[in-house]
């Protein structure tokens, strides 16, 4: 393995600051703990709480969790043991890459050898009138569960904005709270992004089957406090729809898409896209600055192009990566592949890489009483598998992604097969494995 | 000395014996469907592939773990799910990329092949010797691990 001459002098030790406490952020601090025991290492985080999970707010949400549930990392003392010193609650305010520090909210400074940029993302605002009121929420941090818990009790009106992939998931909690639930959804459809009009539309059924409305095509026009008491004297608030409609409710969720947190380093100079463009080791345009996760914007598997994947895999991923190009090990990353997976109150779906397909054969199996959906697409009229989707199927799910990431040929016979019946994908994945 | 399964689908008849005694022995009822090993039937070639998680050394479905659930076994060094901490939200099972990590809707948790504890049922049921328990250096997995390394996006792990 090459190593990199490293930029300090010998006997000093190599200061490794880390912004950002999410999944990125710890599994880096953790790897080049692995990989440099002496080295000095600096987890700032910009919340109070121990670094926790985003993923894990939902079951928080629904009691099966408490919040000690939802962090990262379990064991007791488990950053001090590991010689990595947290530095929660401090946003970053800026970058100085000549200096080689960073700023901290307060004043403060920080120096640092090398720096990981893991700054993660935030839930967009859209800019709807009435988007500040009291009990309109985002969902996306403890702090924002918490007031969600709050004010989401069951019978109250709740109204969702977005059911793109993290409102889905967040309808799935607000559900099972019992609230009484309406999705409004700007696309023609749920989850949009992730999955297809057949997916989508039996997501939509499903979901209204289990009491929730879901108003697609429907966006919000605003939202106001409600002049004239309304029948249920907690609906504070009225939402007014594109169509004219006016919906009560005591709680509006905003779960409008994410955006990547570049704001604070904006000044530095540091190549910027919709994230923080990264090269194939995690790299930034600034010399020994690294970023990874939700802020970075880098290689995309597929398309080679440079991506932001606000995914729980690629953020560790990009953890590891990072980590070990920031010790001055040459480690290329090959990419990350788009892939999500949700349960919604029972109905689980997932989707993996090119799922919408380059125009090329296509394995489908559609079951709308039964709500099941597996559709494969191949590259071209070729044997290799590009993307997928499936609805109501667990089972071996994740051999899809072992398809499309191995880039694995079938050979005509089993391709066929899959193109008669996909559901046989993992018998076809484990014949080519085993040939 | 490290021990891991070797399978030799060659030896394998399909008697799913396998099957049985692992859904007994972890869920107490002699259901396949609950099984972590499967027989796959490759009718098209009239042969049986069992099939299970390697314990790859990847670790995916450790790494993809956004609440710490699954911790490597100190004695066998097999990928363990501790249900007090899974959370069941799946994404190990998407981020395995041998498909051997599945969602249990009945528990609400994933569940996935732990070696029982360094005495593994279906290698004890398999009559015919297509699953043993043996020293891992023999094992035919290391033709899967070497394919492992192609679909690895942190390659590192064999740096």
């Amino acid at each position: 393995m090459r190593r990199a001459p490293l930029s300090v002098e010998r006997n000093e030790l190599v200061h490794h600051v880390i912004v950002g406490a999410g999944p990125a952020g710890v599994t880096a601090a953790e790897t080049i703990r692995e990989l440099e025991p002496e080295a000095a290492i600096t987890l700032v985080g910009d919340e109070p709480e121990a670094p926790y999970s985003r993923m894990a707010i939902p079951y928080l949400l629904i009691g099966k969790i408490g919040e000690e549930g939802t962090w990262l990392r379990k064991g007791p003392n488990h950053y001090e043991r590991l010689g990595i010193t947290l530095m929660p609650g401090r946003r970053m305010t800026g970058l100085d890459p000549v200096a080689r520090r960073i700023g901290l909210e307060g004043g403060e400074t920080l120096a640092y050898d090398r720096l990981l940029l893991a700054l993660g993302a935030r839930p967009l605002r859209p800019a709807i009138e009435g988007l500040d009121l009291p009990g309109v929420h985002t969902c996306w941090t403890l702090a924002d569960a918490r007031q969600i818990a709050a004010g989401a009790v069951p019978g109250s009106h709740v109204v969702l904005m977005g059911a793109g992939f993290v409102g889905t998931i967040v309808l799935e909690a607000l559900a099972l709270r019992q609230v009484s639930l309406t999705v409004v959804e700007m696309g023609d459809r749920m989850v949009p992004r992730m999955m297809d009009e057949v997916a989508g539309g039996m997501l939509k059924r499903w979901c209204e089957a289990k009491g929730v409305k879901v108003l697609t095509g429907t966006s919000i026009r605003r939202i106001a406090k409600a002049l004239v008491p309304a029948a249920e004297a907690r609906d504070s608030l009225v939402v007014e729809l594109s169509d004219g409609s006016i919906l009560p409710a005591h709680v509006v969720v905003v779960s409008a898409g994410v955006r990547s947190n570049t704001e604070s380093v904006a000044a530095s100079g540091i190549g910027l896209g919709n994230g923080i463009l990264v090269d194939d080791h995690m790299r930034t345009s600034l010399p020994d600055v690294y970023a990874a996760g939700d802020v970075a914007q880098g290689r995309d598997f597929m398309s080679g192009e440079a991506h932001v994947h606000a995914i729980q895999i690629t953020a560790a991923a990009h953890g590891r990566i990072a980590a070990y190009n920031m010790t001055g090990r040459d480690q290329a990353y090959h990419g990350s592949l788009n892939m999500n997976v949700l349960d919604t109150l029972g109905l689980i779906t997932c989707s993996f890489g090119s799922w919408q397909g380059n125009g090329g054969d296509c394995a489908r199996l559609v079951d709308q009483t039964g709500f099941r959906y597996l559709r494969l697409e191949f590259d071209g009229t070729g044997d290799v598998v590009i993307g997928a989707q499936a609805v109501g199927t667990t089972d071996h799910v994740g051999a899809l992604r072992g398809l499309i990431q191995s880039k694995r040929r079938l050979g005509t016979a089993v391709k066929e097969q899959l193109m008669a019946d996909p559901t046989r994908f993992m018998a076809g994945f484990v014949q080519t494995l085993h040939r | 000395m490290q021990k891991s399964l070797l399978i030799q689908p060659v030896k394998c008849t399909g008697c799913r014996q396998c099957e049985m005694a692992c859904s007994f022995e972890k869920e107490r009822s002699f259901n396949p469907s609950r099984s972590r090993i499967r027989v796959f039937d490759i009718h098209s070639e009239a042969r049986f592939v069992p099939y299970t998680c390697t314990q790859c050394a990847q670790a995916w479905c450790l790494q993809a773990c956004p609440v710490d659930a699954i911790k490597i076994d100190a004695a066998t060094k097999a990928k363990v799910v501790n249900d007090n901490l899974c959370v069941g939200c799946k994404v190990c099972t998407i981020a395995c990329p041998f498909g051997t990590i599945n969602y249990v809707a009945d528990s609400g948790k994933v569940a996935k092949c732990d070696l029982c504890g360094g005495d593994p049922a279906c290698a004890k049921a398999c009559p015919t010797g297509a699953i043993t328990y043996v020293d891992a250096e023999q094992t035919g997995y290391d033709k899967m691990r070497a394919w492992a390394v192609k679909t690895d996006t942190q390659s590192h792990t064999h740096a």
